[in-house]
């Protein structure tokens, strides 16, 4: 079965993130397909690959990357809710003149049609907010 | 080929403004309609206070998102569910919210409501009926 | 098929459980994630609701936010299962839909 999974907060301040990627992993050991994995409002936070976690906690930036990389997942930060709380990739730091990009290269930027599409072609989907 | 259309259900739970969920959710409906599903919108619990008449922040200074919702009827997103018992239990009626309505295209363009009351036993049954359920 | 709720609130803070309950059908299925896992524990201001909606709904806490938080299958209202990630992952493969009462 294929799943897309809506991230609604930002990491260390909720469980959400956690949550969403224990099922993700539980998922894909069980044989099922995560079909995109989309972040928005203050779960675009998740994507910065500037994070600093203490080395006694997890990483959950680095986790979801190094979920990604061997599932090859889709994971898509939602360019609105991104630019608003100053999370953007070098491109679109170009475009809008900022000296700084700051979004983890196993993430992409792009629009909240992801997540309605992402809603379309899977058979489930699934949110984790506040 | 074309693909089959989908139920997707926005409920919407929370007051506006002390967080932004009813904004970016809203966001998210406006985006919908680009995509040719069958769209609806809930408003339940303090879901109702994000179409209450009369939102004026000018001195708050927040962005006044609510005439947005009165453009939804242009979106063909015209099944607004507002729930009964959250607006009694907020000492609201229906003359407290928005009247949103749409143009119905299949009777001459006539001007109709888009706000649909439903009580708690009706929108579980609606919820059940759906594909896609997004709540914030 | 019956629909899934999950529902991640503590009920003595929020009202997302009491709402979730008010809105779901007989036959669906209510599971208890995060901070609402202690709205499973006997004994409290909510049990009596919960004894109630096991009537007619099936519902389940996530085992691993339980013992997070100090408490086992064996502190929770008898009637409620408990479920680790495989178990939350079949529920909402078996089920039509996912609500995720916020």
């Amino acid at each position: 079965m294929k799943f897309t999974l809506l991230i609604n907060e930002g990491p260390y301040q909720h469980q959400a993130s956690d949550t969403a990627y224990q099922f993700a992993k539980a998922a894909l050991a069980k044989g099922h397909e995560i079909y995109r994995v989309f972040f928005y409002n203050d779960g675009v936070n998740n994507a910065t690959r500037l994070a600093v976690p203490p080395q006694d906690d997890r990483n959950i930036t680095e986790n979801w990357a190094a979920l990604a990389k061997e599932h090859e997942l889709d994971m898509v930060v939602c360019i609105a809710a991104a630019q608003r709380r100053g999370m953007l990739d070098a491109d679109e730091a170009g475009r809008q003149g900022k000296d700084a990009d700051n979004i983890h290269p196993a993430f992409r930027i792009s629009g909240l049609g992801q997540l309605v599409e992402g809603g379309i072609q899977a058979d489930r989907l699934l949110t984790f907010g506040d | 080929m074309s693909e089959s259309i989908k139920k997707f259900m926005f409920v919407n739970t929370k007051a506006p403004y002390g967080t932004v969920y009813a904004l970016e959710s809203l966001e998210v409906v406006l985006i919908s309609a680009a995509f040719d599903q069958s769209v609806s919108l809930v408003f339940c619990d303090d879901g109702v206070f994000q179409i209450a008449n009369n939102q004026n922040t000018e001195a708050s200074g927040m962005k006044n998102f609510s005439p947005a919702y009165k453009a939804l009827g242009d979106y063909d997103i015209n099944k607004i569910y507002v729930e009964t018992e959250s607006l009694e239990e907020r000492g609201l009626t229906l003359d407290n919210i928005m009247a949103l309505t749409y143009e119905d295209e299949d009777d001459d363009w006539a001007e109709k409501p888009s706000i649909i009351p439903a009580t708690r036993a009706e929108l579980a049954d609606l919820m059940d009926e759906q594909d896609v359920v997004i709540s914030s | 098929m019956a629909m899934l709720h999950t529902v991640n609130k503590s009920p003595f803070e929020r009202n997302s459980l009491h709402s979730c309950l008010s809105k779901s059908k007989e036959g669906s299925t209510i599971l208890l994630i995060e901070d609402a896992v202690v709205g499973a524990l006997k004994g409290t201001i909510v049990a009596d609701k919960l004894t109630a909606a096991i009537a007619n709904k099936n519902v389940c806490v996530l085992a691993s936010d339980l013992n997070t938080r100090g408490f086992t299958g064996a502190d929770i209202i008898d009637g409620i299962k408990t479920v680790d990630y495989a178990g939350f992952v079949d529920l909402v493969a078996e089920h039509s839909n996912v609500q995720s009462w916020l």
